[in-house]
């Protein structure tokens, strides 16, 4: 992760200084929407032993709004389709859509609004914000780093650990962890 | 007579009637689990019920492992003289091939965790990370020893029946002590 920001902060260094040294509110403001093509959301779950379980939802939407005068009023909204979950396991993913995790039958969506955003460097905001799964909602946080602006489109790369247990998905803890880590790719392209 | 924890020539101690009915009881009790759990509907029930299987499974491996050197390691009791000549035949290859069944059953089941695509853990009742046997996963190795693990758990629970049967016609037609000396080392009732 060190290393990661360093060589993240050597690119920008080199390529991107006139962007990132101090990413212009007025550059950056606007509404975006959520591209999938460019876009991706990643999930790991630890497992006893080692290793883990790792997936990703093919299917989602939303959307980023970043205010021109004050980034505390920015806002972040995404949808996640869970029936579109994928690990590569057949098996797996009917096991996660199933009732025993996300129950996607009933419960189609995954929902993340934020309801605040804040600076904490050049580049960087945590984002807290309400999360809503078969039916239960609680605040959860994820850091988001500006990882490209270009003409009309943005791209940040946002992590994020979310406890499952908390959404009635608790099934196959210990064996599997409790803790949730994401890891999205966020690209949006200006409305 | 030390406590009558060990087996004399006429009789069963307490350690090899403990071993004998504490696995019977998981053995039934698997078979049970085992085909309650590939029948319920609720995904997140048969995935419960499968780590509880497993559990136990790895709880009976060590039992028959137990049970095995105690028995090579201990005096083995002679028939009562009221068996006669086709079951002190027969009797003793039941015995071994129940015993064979015994450690089958978990090591068949331990091998299809093992092989599974699906790489899900084995943790016993929560306690501790139990390691794969050393086996390549696929897809075609894990429908094998799908099939070998209900093939042996069908075939081994026909031989408990079996050996069940065999202890019930001794206790009320024969009205021998070859069931109740599997149940108390105490009695005086060794024909011998």
């Amino acid at each position: 992760m060190v290393a990661r920001i360093f060589g993240f902060a050597a690119v920008a260094a080199c390529l991107a200084m006139p962007v990132f040294a101090a990413v212009a509110l007025s550059d950056a403001a606007g509404s975006y929407t959520i591209s999938p093509a460019g876009s991706s959301i990643r999930f790991s779950v630890g497992k006893a032993g080692g290793g883990g379980l790792a997936g990703a939802f093919a299917r989602f939407k939303g959307s980023i709004r970043i205010d021109s005068s004050n980034v505390g009023r920015s806002q972040v909204n995404i949808t996640i389709f869970p029936e579109s979950v994928g690990t590569g396991q057949r098996r797996v993913d009917a096991f996660l859509r199933s009732d025993a995790v996300f129950d996607a039958a009933n419960s189609p969506e995954i929902q993340f609004r934020s309801t605040s955003v804040k600076r904490t460097g050049d580049t960087s905001a945590l984002v807290t914000g309400r999360l809503t799964a078969r039916g239960k909602t609680f605040p959860e946080k994820f850091t988001a780093e500006l990882a490209g602006l270009k003409a009309g489109t943005i791209r940040f790369h946002v992590t994020g650990k979310v406890l499952r247990s908390r959404y009635g998905m608790d099934v196959g803890t210990p064996i599997y962890s409790n803790v949730v880590d994401f890891d999205m790719t966020l690209t949006g392209r200006r409305r | 007579m030390p406590a009558l924890i060990t087996n004399s020539t006429t009789r069963y101690g307490w350690a090899a009637i403990v071993l004998h009915w504490l696995i019977a009881a998981i053995f039934i009790g698997q078979f049970a689990l085992g085909f309650v759990m590939m029948r319920v509907s609720s995904q997140r029930t048969a995935f419960e019920l499968i780590q509880l299987h497993k559990s136990f499974g790895f709880l009976l491996l060590g039992l028959v492992i137990l049970r095995i050197a105690w028995r090579l390691g201990n005096t083995v009791p002679a028939l009562p003289r009221s068996v006669g000549r086709f079951e002190r035949r027969v009797a003793p290859l039941v015995h071994f091939a129940l015993y064979a069944f015994q450690l089958a059953l978990p090591l068949s089941g331990w091998a299809l965790v093992s092989v599974s695509m699906l790489e899900i853990p084995s943790v016993p009742f929560n306690l501790f990370v139990m390691p794969d046997l050393p086996l390549a996963e696929s897809d075609s190795a894990e429908s094998f020893w799908t099939s070998a693990h209900w093939y042996l758990a069908y075939a081994g629970i026909g031989l408990v029946a079996l050996h069940f049967a065999a202890a019930l016609r001794h206790h009320f037609w024969l009205k021998d002590a070859v069931l109740t000396r599997m149940i108390t080392p105490s009695s005086d009732h060794n024909a011998e």
